[in-house]
């Protein structure tokens, strides 16, 4: 590909934020018609450049060719202008309207709808999109509104697509589609820079890979010539870690879960019907799905900050506690690792010492109303002794930590009240990857020591590497449980859709997922 | 859109020094303000400045005056930094306090004839109780309806007024007042003994009464309340991180109850401090503010115990001096109004630059750009860069 002309080249790009340099002196050139990944795990600055590129801010220092000739992208109107179209992770269509009404609402002055719609088939026909100009944007499922959110973007004729993070929210089947799609760009003479921090994704999409790492170019790869091991490598600068398995042999039913049905509690929340799940001590239960199918509703239900009025929906080891509080659960043996560590699991603006207080409490560090912090104060530090979190000390604020020594601190506090079940949501998100693998692996040896664990997360690699049953989340239904050893991610992605008896509120989605 | 030069940009960690210096910046300001105002005035700033805060304290009986403010002040704003920091906004502490006042003044007249030593310990409980009453409303309708307690409070002050009004023009006038709207004198019984009546002839002719060793009690205990108690723990939490205490579990109407109640008692104690203290009586043009000077109190001392003792003899001073340039200077007494006004708007500006950095617009957000509107085409006629 070397004889291709190079379409954007970007010189030692600076970006700084208060406190943070995001960019450091970054190069990067992308050539057209090839697929280009941009690689590194969170807050490696990709982010940052995509916006750089796109207009969305300035860099501080630099400077930006396109086509050889030297740009100011003063906007994203300016890049658009430039042929620059870009697919962020979140989608910003309207719900109520239709799809062509909403690649109207962008266009300058007056637009004939019909004519539109003609383009937007013509445009998605070509791509293998698939696109409905005339169906209203809230019977579609997160696959289709991407695809529109893409075929808007090839509207413009864009010599460049960035795909930001762009299968976070897609069934395994719907990812197959959209690389179908990409690669038909590519062939076009479509440049696309793909970012992600999924290194299997990368191995099959891309022809070249930049690497980024606190905020420096740290390698270019060919990623046909590499694997997930030595792209990982790249990425995090040492070797990728891996968890130890241990043989699975359940014991008795902990938690269980039967008829358990909830109204949202907010407009655009998702109703839970009908769950039952058991979760065995000894046992790691995952629950996959795509985000917004009821799992926060059923992890509010789970941990008591929404008690539900039906006591014997939720039982542990036997006790009907469906309308207890959170500290009642608590009390008998269930703990839990939220997913939104830095408002929820911890209060930022507290010390170590202070946030050790807020669930372990019961651990002797209150009597008769006055608070012991020589108690409070030792079991931080042995949250972070025994999980290696990274920080100066016990009266560290929380805000100071990184996402993984966070989530590792609120982790070791809370397995280390003793739980007999400890629920965890997307317990390995926004956490960089060395620490991912240690909690993954905390995860593992606490269930050998017999206790019960649940798994919510999205990340259906992490839900096949740490869990010994699957159930999948689809429209506020759960699918049974399967064995992890007798599923794969093909069926698990049709159960995602919603592909399973009952569970007729996803069909869309289903459609998203088959068409 | 005409856009302002400058605009504020939030700071990523706000110092942690200045917060505990902008009261300090704030009352140097008001200071300074306050030169300003004397000088157009007429008056030579620095003189009127020694008036209005130096000859208060040149004497033993303004000093007793200064205790005697600052007492109910500081106690006040105790209570409401308990609800400030755990984000309940209790803005009827005046109200409160007026409720304390007329329980304490029941009681006084209910016993006029046949008190003992027990009957002030009673009033004291009982204004306390009347606090926490009044308080409980606002608290009750934003638990039950989420009624906004700033806006409930504050208007329940107003009716407690009236309140006062309804028993001092009936049931509780005075009949050998002349028609005049107060109560009976309160019987010695009622009455916080004067320091000057057992502590020798120094102190003659002062006000300060016993009461303020209420204060003195309270201000270590609200200091263990705040910092110590895991009930206090729990306000904090619930005022810093609501999501984090719901998932604690940690209950946020009991949160409410709790500040509310101990806000209201605090400021209830505080009116009977008042009517058993310097008034002696219940009259209809008793209305010191006090109830809402102490949120300047509160906010000034930091929502810290020692912060709000030495804000309270602050704002205290503030008043003697608007007293003593009425008698000196001939100047409206309303002065200490604007002097209260002034501290607190430059204490909330610095606070703002606390928090804030101020930054230049940059002009390429403003300045327009020349850029045609993206063309629509059909996909065929999409130009391919390679082959």
């Amino acid at each position: 590909m070397s004889e291709t002309p190079t379409l954007l080249t970007l010189r030692g790009i600076v970006k700084r934020y208060p406190g943070v340099v995001a960019c450091d002196g970054v190069n990067l050139d992308v050539k057209a018609g090839e697929i280009h990944a941009v690689l590194g795990e969170n807050g490696a600055g990709k982010s940052t450049l995509m916006k750089v590129i796109y207009g969305v801010t300035q860099p501080d220092a630099g400077g930006i060719t396109w086509k050889g000739e030297p740009v100011n992208i003063a906007n994203p109107k300016a890049a658009r202008a430039l042929g620059v179209g870009m697919v962020f992770q979140h989608f910003s269509l309207f719900d109520s309207i239709t799809v062509v009404e909403n690649v109207a609402v962008a266009l300058p002055g007056r637009v004939n709808l019909a004519e539109l719609a003609r383009r937007i088939t013509q445009v998605s026909e070509r791509y293998g999109l698939n696109v409905n100009p005339w169906s209203p944007v809230h019977d579609l499922s997160m696959g289709e509104r991407q695809r529109v959110e893409i075929t808007r973007c090839l509207l413009q004729n864009p010599k460049l697509l960035i795909m930001d993070e762009p299968t976070s929210v897609l069934t395994p089947q719907a990812v197959d589609q959209l690389f179908e799609t990409l690669r038909l760009l590519a062939a076009e003479g479509t440049a696309i820079l793909y970012i992600s921090h999924k290194l299997d994704e990368i191995l099959k999409l891309c022809d070249r890979a930049t690497i980024l790492r606190d905020g420096r170019v740290v390698s270019e790869a060919n990623p046909r010539e590499e694997t997930e091991a030595t792209l990982a490598q790249k990425m995090i600068g040492r070797d990728f870690p891996e968890c130890r398995r241990r043989e699975h042999a359940a014991g008795p039913i902990v938690l269980e879960v039967a008829g358990l049905s909830l109204e949202a509690d907010t407009p655009f929340g998702t109703s839970l019907k009908h769950i039952s799940l058991r979760v065995h001590a000894g046992e790691i239960l995952g629950i996959a799905g795509i985000s917004g199918n009821g799992q926060s509703e059923l992890l509010d239900a789970l941990s008591g900050e929404r008690p539900v009025s039906d006591k014997n929906a939720i039982q542990l080891n036997g006790a009907a506690i469906g309308q207890f509080n959170p500290l009642q659960r608590r009390e008998l043996g269930l703990t839990y690792v939220p997913e939104d560590r830095l408002g929820s699991g911890a209060v930022a603006s507290m010390s170590l010492t202070h946030n050790a207080l807020l669930t372990a409490h019961r651990r002797g560090m209150v009597r008769t109303g006055m608070v012991s912090y020589r108690t409070a104060r030792e079991y931080a530090a042995r949250c972070i002794r025994e999980f290696q979190v990274k920080t100066p000390g016990t009266e560290a604020l929380a805000r100071n930590l990184s996402g993984g020594n966070l989530q590792k601190f609120i982790l070791g506090r809370e397995i280390g009240q003793e739980p007999k079940v400890l629920i965890l949501a997307q317990p390995t998100w926004g956490v960089d990857i060395a620490a991912a693998a240690a909690i993954r692996q905390a995860v593992i040896d606490l269930s050998a020591r017999g206790v019960a664990v649940l798994v919510v997360s999205e990340e259906l690699s992490e839900i096949f590497e740490i869990c010994d049953r699957i159930a999948v989340m689809a429209g506020g239904r759960l699918a049974p449980a399967r064995p992890v050893a007798a599923t794969n991610a093909e069926e698990i992605g049709l159960l995602m859709a919603g592909m399973f008896p009952g569970a007729q509120a996803a069909e869309n989605t289903a459609s998203a997922a088959t068409a | 859109m005409i856009q302002f030069p400058w605009r504020l940009v939030p700071r990523t960690q706000p110092s942690a020094r200045m917060r505990v210096l902008a009261p300090v910046m704030a009352i140097v300001l008001t200071l300074l303000a306050g030169c300003i105002l004397f000088a157009s005035l007429g008056l030579s700033p620095l003189a009127a400045l020694k008036v209005f805060l130096v000859e208060p304290l040149s004497s033993v009986n303004g000093v007793s005056e200064l205790l005697l403010k600052a007492s109910p002040l500081c106690l006040i704003a105790l209570g409401l930094a308990v609800g400030y920091r755990a984000n309940v906004w209790n803005i009827g502490a005046e109200g409160q306090m007026y409720l304390g006042g007329v329980f304490a003044t029941g009681l006084a007249i209910y016993f006029h004839d046949s008190g003992g030593p027990w009957l002030l310990p009673m009033m004291v409980v009982a204004g306390a109780i009347g606090g926490a009453l009044w308080a409980s409303i606002p608290a009750y309708l934003r638990v039950s309806f989420h009624a906004n307690e700033i806006l409930v409070s504050l208007m329940l002050t107003y009716v407690a007024d009236l309140l006062i009004k309804f028993l001092v023009y009936g049931p509780w006038q005075d009949p050998a007042a002349n028609n005049f709207p107060l109560t009976v004198s309160f019987s010695d019984n009622a009455l916080f003994p004067l320091f000057a009546s057992f502590a020798g002839e120094w102190l003659e002719g002062t006000r300060v009464n016993v009461s303020l060793l209420i204060t003195l009690v309270a201000l270590p205990l609200a200091w263990l309340f705040m910092q110590r108690t895991f009930a206090g723990y729990q306000l904090t939490v619930a005022g810093l991180a609501p999501s984090a205490a719901r998932y604690a579990g940690f209950s946020s109407r009991a949160a409410i109850w709790m500040a509310l109640l101990i806000s209201g008692a605090a400021a209830g104690v505080a009116g009977v401090m008042e009517v058993a203290g310097p008034l002696g009586q219940l009259n209809d043009r008793w209305t010191p503010g006090y109830g809402f000077t102490a949120i300047i109190v509160a906010t000034l001392g930091r929502l810290h115990p020692l912060g709000i003792a030495l804000a309270s003899l602050l704002m205290a001073l503030v008043y003697l001096g608007g007293e003593a340039v009425q008698i000196s200077l001939q100047l409206p007494k309303a002065i200490s109004l604007v002097f209260q006004g002034l501290l607190l708007m430059l204490l909330l500006g610095c606070d703002v630059l606390v928090n804030y950095r101020v930054e230049r617009r940059r002009a390429a957000a403003t300045a327009p750009v020349e850029i045609k509107p993206a063309e629509i085409k059909p996909a065929e006629t999409s130009p391919v860069e390679i082959k």
